[in-house]
């Protein structure tokens, strides 16, 4: 989603309204219920939002100048900036050592990677197609990407081939290294 | 109490340390995190002795992929490593071999613009760049496209000095001392032979 993203991709810049910050912060909440108890940590009632929008209908939100969440269609995603700060609130998956180097440079998940013996997938009933992933890895503390599944977590078991989550945002994209200013 | 965590990010790279081995510019993450952060280090690389804080091995924990597979990864890993610094280097003579021109341009007969060429390759913005100039020389200042498409800063006004004492501070801040500042000034009337010093 991010290959290509530069400043030139910014379309317009607005600040949100606070009635829309609150709705905003429920939404969030509703979608990641462990996040409840940081929320007014993470977006502080008095912080600067603004809502960013760019090319391909993906809308980004900064919190006091730092990119928090970005959406897509009706989904809020979160930056890996706010996965590092509090990374028990997602579904998470992991990689082996191996996959490391691919999934740095964008590659989309294969399922070997996500049940050899350094990976770890959650236990049934696991989670549905479509959902949103953090992307953990072998032997590391923090999240390396984000993700989402392409096919259900059971299904990547037992298929055990092919494409099993699709990159969204990972460690070194343009989303990674962007910079308001 | 916060629950948050602080992630310490590797300023070199701009990952998390412990990611610091595929960015392909680990020689320069581990000295950077030796320095600033000692006790994350010691937990990354402890199987390693201090004094190799250049060594290029870089084995992490154990890994359950296989010694063949793993074997590979470094391997992967070093040619990459070379290849960034390979990069490294052909950007810093690039930029060591480019120079930067700043040129006094008549407009009317006592009216002048000062066109500065050739920053783009030092990773400098120029719109805030000509923001500074504007607010520094109290004067108009903008970027545009020269004939040959390139970008440059006009400034209005006469500032060649101001501007070349600015531009040569700036770089002395990025530790390119030694690129070549080059000042054409077509002023009226001055022989080019003679300095203004030596003909008083």
């Amino acid at each position: 989603m991010f290959k290509k993203f530069s400043k030139e991709d910014i379309h317009s810049r607005s600040k949100v309204k606070s009635s829309i910050q609150r709705t905003l912060k429920s939404k969030l909440v509703a979608q990641y219920p462990a996040l409840e108890p940081v929320i007014d940590e993470l977006i502080p009632k008095k912080s600067h939002i603004e809502l960013i929008k760019c090319e391909d209908k993906i809308q980004l939100y900064t919190v006091d100048g730092e990119v928090l969440f970005f959406q897509k269609f009706d989904e809020l995603i979160p930056s890996l900036r706010l996965v590092h700060k509090f990374p028990q609130a997602y579904p998470t998956v992991q990689v082996d050592r191996g996959a490391i180097k691919f999934v740095i440079s964008g590659a989309n998940i294969m399922c070997p990677g996500l049940t050899s013996a350094g990976a770890k997938l959650p236990d049934a009933p696991g989670y549905e197609k479509d959902s949103i992933v953090i992307i953990n890895a072998e032997n590391k503390d923090h999240a390396l990407a984000i993700g989402k599944l392409l096919m259900s977590t059971e299904n990547i078991k037992s298929i055990n081939k092919g494409h099993g989550v699709e990159l969204i945002h990972h460690l070194g994209d343009p989303l990674w290294s962007f910079n308001l200013d | 109490m916060s629950e948050l965590q602080e992630v310490v990010y590797c300023e070199v790279c701009s990952y998390p340390p412990e990611y610091c081995e595929f960015s392909g510019k680990l020689k320069r993450c581990k000295k950077w995190l030796h320095e600033t952060h000692p006790d994350l280090y010691t937990k990354l690389y402890a199987d390693q002795p201090e004094d190799e804080v250049n060594n290029l091995g870089t084995k992490l924990a154990e890994s359950s992929i296989g010694e063949e597979r793993e074997g590979k990864l470094e391997k992967d890993l070093l040619k990459l490593q070379r290849k960034e610094e390979n990069k490294e280097q052909r950007e810093l003579a690039k930029k060591l071999s480019s120079k930067v021109i700043i040129k006094r341009e008549a407009r009317t007969k006592r009216k002048f613009v000062v066109a500065i060429q050739g920053l783009e390759v030092f990773e400098i913005d120029m719109k805030k760049l000509a923001k500074t100039f504007a607010s520094k020389f109290a004067t108009g200042c903008s970027v545009s496209k020269n004939a040959e498409k390139k970008e440059e800063i006009i400034i209005q006004g006469d500032v060649i000095d101001g501007v070349e004492t600015y531009i040569h501070q700036l770089l002395a801040e990025k530790g390119l001392k030694d690129v070549k500042v080059e000042v054409i000034d077509t002023k009226k009337k001055k022989k080019p032979t003679t300095t203004p010093g030596e003909t008083k």
